[in-house]
């Protein structure tokens, strides 16, 4: 048997509310390639960051052994000092800059008053032939493509020295010849010594690389499939990623389901940068009153581009296709409109894009629709302060008062906030995109109920979801989304994970 | 776990009324140091006179900064500008003074609303447009006064109503009806009395609506405390005023300026939106709230301040000159920080602003009393802004003096 390279021991970390790690073990022997798999939010980028000191000792529980010897690391450049380089999933490259200065940034050549460019762009060169890259080191980052962008990521991990790399879907932004070239890559450092460890969605690109599996499920390691005695097919995979019950975590509804009152037919949108680049590919779906419909699919399919490009064309350029609501053709090109039409979007981002977290809950609650709590906008405090006070009875938000500022909720009770805010919008068709993330299992519950209610109103809601248990729980029907198609349409009774997870995989092949 | 809860509280009062507390300390230091000169009417008078521009400055300059920690450094070439602009109407080409006032707002809103055109519709970085807007304006009021001074010598009524020359308080009609019998300005004391009393029973008549109504309201006691210390001032204050030659009418002007912008920012769906944008404008659009059209809105408002202020500023100088307006946009933008406006925008109040501006005012006035060098002066102001900001963020960050690497 090899050396262990690293070993983590018990790992667990904890965020306000969420319990992320619970116990975790992880074993990675010197020169395998080992493969870290689990659903979104499962926890395996947490794993990796604990690993890499981004969570600084301390503020988690366990051990991490590296090479023999227990490591607390601070931050990151404790971890790279040993040769444990993380690859992140958002490339972090500057884009004006060279692909020299990109490598050796933070570890410049030379001396702090004097940078040695000589050696810079010399290192440099001979590091970009490794990963088979002809480009000169002095071109910027900007003139070449996404996929060799991925290998220089690759090079300036090497530059540092890396014993043991870590990539985190390192493949999701690349098509398929150039996802091959990573790939084989990393076979060949492989044989060169290189031990990696590499998280990705992409089954059949696990096993085409990976010695060993290790399935990361809810926070916890559930099994770790080895190459040489396991069965290791995608099936295979997929039953231990997702092989949990559902059971009564989902409310029930009585159901009331009408006729269809939402259609978007033929749906295209491009990238607002990149304007070759499409993002939405012919999407047509549709939605009955009462319903709750679910859109699944990987992050990166396109769901949440969707839903803001449809919402008043918040994302995205060259935007076409057609939007039906109650049987009539209806223009949303702001999200005036959109609000005026009565559709609502709750973000996936309630901090970036929901909240000001600057300002009080009765504040954000109003927001979308102060014309209702003012006259000749002048705004009716006192009516401004009941509507508050009501929505948080509603909706159960914890807070001591309605003034309180959201910036100091918990993330669930945010969550509420938020809800309140596009309830108050009394939209007809409200789109939740992944209204339960990051918060816990009581809120996530109370979320349920709300949505369950609106259902049960006459309200369309459009539910966009990573959980895919969530999803089977609380829909009615789903689509299922991949690269920006609509790959699938079940009924939630007849949908699996499994099911769900090889349309998506095969879909990929498509 | 109660005492926790106690001096929570004592350091969320703190945080809430730090600049309150702060003015109250320096006037009682500047009171000693000066042998209680400074409370002296005559001075009283002088701070609301002196400090009249920034008051209107500030006001508008915390619009622009609650929009996203942006500020507009045009503002002192502007009131230049349309002073020099106004000054030249009146004097050289006869205009009647309402007339030329009516110009000057125009003047002052186009300007504002072409810099704000291009930071709302083009979104050019405010610092970059008002950078411009600062050598553009200097350079115009140099070429519309020539490079000299213009004098105000015929518009009495313009010096009057705007604060400037010797006669711009207003006039005790009622102490005359009496046969000015008495020593001090009766007009100035009746004012100063029914504003007092409308505003508390404005206070009461909002508690017990909202009492009828069943929503929440203040605490008794510190409510009553709040009511008797703003009135013990406003009381203070007039009576001072009274001693000396009245009610100044560039108070008045002031008073409905800070009143108006006040109600605006608290009250209003568009007072909103500036607060919205600045908190997180990605939200704000996704809110439905057009966020181009509220930044349009901040920058134009502060060329049509920055022309009462050039109006205000002429008439105390009774003159217009190519210099005048210098770091007038400093003193506005330091009166917002210190005033508890955040750097970051969305957080700030009117009220915020004019306690910071009075600070500065009190402060250089108690230096220059007490003889301290000018160049001293600039470097105390400079400390106290520095300090207020320090206080600002580190505060928010939960008295951590060393933000997180």
């Amino acid at each position: 048997m090899a050396k262990i390279l690293l070993e983590m021991q018990n790992i667990t970390k904890i965020f306000p509310g969420v319990k992320a790690l619970d116990n975790v073990n992880l074993q990675v022997e010197e020169g395998e390639i080992h493969a870290l798999v689990g659903e979104n939010g499962a926890g395996k980028s947490t794993l990796m960051n604990v690993l890499s000191g981004i969570y600084p000792y301390g503020t988690y529980e366990g051990k991490i052994i590296y090479d023999g010897q227990e490591c607390k690391f601070t931050n990151i450049k404790d971890s790279e000092a040993l040769g444990i380089v993380i690859i992140h999933q958002e490339l972090a490259l500057i884009p004006y800059m060279t692909i020299g200065e990109n490598m050796f940034l933070g570890n410049e050549q030379g001396k702090s008053w004097k940078i040695d460019w000589a050696e810079t762009y010399g290192k440099s060169d001979e590091y970009l032939r490794t990963v088979g890259l002809k480009e000169s080191s002095r071109t910027l980052i900007k003139d070449i493509g996404v996929g060799k962008q991925q290998l220089v990521e690759i090079a300036k991990a090497l530059a540092k020295n890396a014993k043991l790399l870590i990539l985190d879907e390192p493949t999701s932004s690349l098509n398929e010849n150039e996802s091959k070239d990573l790939l084989d890559l990393l076979l060949k450092f492989k044989e060169n010594g290189l031990t990696s460890i590499i998280i990705s969605h992409k089954l059949n690109e696990i096993s085409y690389v990976a010695d060993k599996i290790t399935v990361i499920r809810d926070g916890a390691t559930i099994e770790t499939l080895n190459k040489e005695t396991d069965d290791i097919s995608e099936a295979r995979i997929i039953k231990g990623m997702v092989g949990r019950e559902i059971s009564d975590r989902f409310p029930k509804r009585e159901k009331n389901i009408g006729d269809i009152n939402f259609e978007v037919k033929d749906w295209n949108v491009y990238h607002p940068i990149y304007s070759e680049k499409k993002i939405i590919d012919h999407v047509s779906i549709y939605a009955r009153k009462g319903e709750i419909l679910g859109i699944c699919g990987l992050q990166g399919a396109g769901r949440t581009e969707f839903a803001m490009s449809v919402f008043g064309k918040s994302y995205g350029e060259k935007i076409k296709g057609t939007i039906i609501k109650d049987g009539k053709e209806i223009h949303l090109n702001n999200v005036q409109e959109a609000i005026k039409n009565k559709l609502a979007y709750v973000t996936e981002d309630r901090k970036g894009n929901g909240l000001i977290l600057s300002n009080s809950i009765k504040f954000n609650t109003t927001l979308a629709n102060l014309s209702e709590v003012s006259k000749n906008s002048v705004i009716n405090k006192d009516k401004e302060y009941a509507v508050a006070v009501e929505y948080k009875e509603k909706l159960k938000t914890k807070c001591p008062t309605v003034e309180q500022n959201v910036g100091n909720l918990s993330g669930g009770n945010q969550q509420k906030v938020l809800l309140a805010k596009w309830m108050f919008a009394d939209p007809d068709i409200l789109i939740l995109d992944e209204p339960t993330r990051g918060i816990d299992v009581g809120a996530k519950y109370e979320i349920y109920c709300i949505m369950n209610q609106l259902a049960t109103e006459g309200k369309t809601v459009i539910m966009i979801s990573s959980e895919m248990p969530e999803l089977l729980g609380m829909c009615d029907r789903l689509y299922i989304m991949n690269e920006g198609r609509i790959v699938g349409e079940m009924n939630a009774e007849e949908a699996t994970q499994e099911s769900i997870m090889a349309r998506i995989i095969q879909s990929e092949s498509e | 776990m109660e005492k926790k809860n106690d001096s929570a509280k004592v350091i969320e009062f703190i945080k809430k009324y730090a600049m309150v507390i702060v003015l109250a300390l320096v006037l009682v230091f500047f009171s000693i140091t000066t042998g209680g000169k400074i409370l002296l009417p005559n001075n009283i008078s002088n701070i609301i006179s002196q400090n009249a521009y920034v008051f209107v400055l500030a006001t508008g300059m915390l619009l622009c900064i609650l929009t996203g920690g942006n500020i507009d450094l045009s503002v002192g070439s502007v009131v230049c500008f349309v002073g020099a602009v106004g000054a030249t109407l009146m004097e050289a080409a006869g205009v009647p003074w309402p007339v030329a006032v009516l110009i000057m707002f125009g003047v002052g809103t186009l300007i504002g609303a072409t810099q704000a055109f291009w930071i709302a519709y083009v979104r050019i970085p405010p610092f970059i447009v008002t950078l411009a807007g600062m050598l553009i304006f200097r350079g115009l009021s140099n070429v519309v006064l020539k490079g000299l001074t213009v004098t105000i010598n015929d518009q009495v009524g313009f010096l009057k109503f705007f604060g400037g020359g010797a006669d711009c308080y207003i006039p005790d009609f009622i102490g005359r009806a009496f046969g000015d019998v008495f020593t001090v300005n009766l007009t100035c004391l009746v004012v100063g009395f029914v504003a007092v009393i409308l505003f508390i029973g404005l206070e009461i008549y909002g508690r017990l609506k909202r009492l009828k109504k069943g929503y929440e309201v203040d605490k008794m006691v510190p409510w009553i405390i709040k009511l008797v210390l703003i009135s013990a001032v406003v009381v203070a204050v007039t009576i001072l005023l009274s001693m000396f030659k009245g009610l100044p009418s560039v108070l008045i002007i002031v008073m409905v300026v800070v009143l108006i912008y006040s109600y605006i920012t608290s009250n209003t769906t568009t007072g909103r939106y500036f607060y919205a944008v600045g908190g997180n404008e990605k939200a704000t659009r996704l809110s439905g709230i057009n966020t181009n059209k509220t930044y349009f809105l901040a920058y134009m408002n502060m060329g049509f301040l920055a022309a009462l202020a050039g109006m205000i500023t002429i008439a105390r100088m009774t003159s217009a000159q190519p210099t005048y307006g210098q770091n007038y946009e400093m003193d506005a933008i330091a009166s917002c920080f210190i005033g508890g406006a955040s750097a970051y925008g969305g957080i700030g109040t009117v009220p915020g602003a004019i306690i910071g501006a009075t600070l500065m005012g009190v402060i250089n006035l108690g230096m220059l009393i007490m003889g301290v060098d000018q160049n001293m002066q600039k470097v105390v102001k400079g400390l106290v802004l520095l300090a207020a900001v320090i206080f600002d963020v580190v505060s928010k960050r939960g008295f951590k003096l060393i933000a997180k690497n």
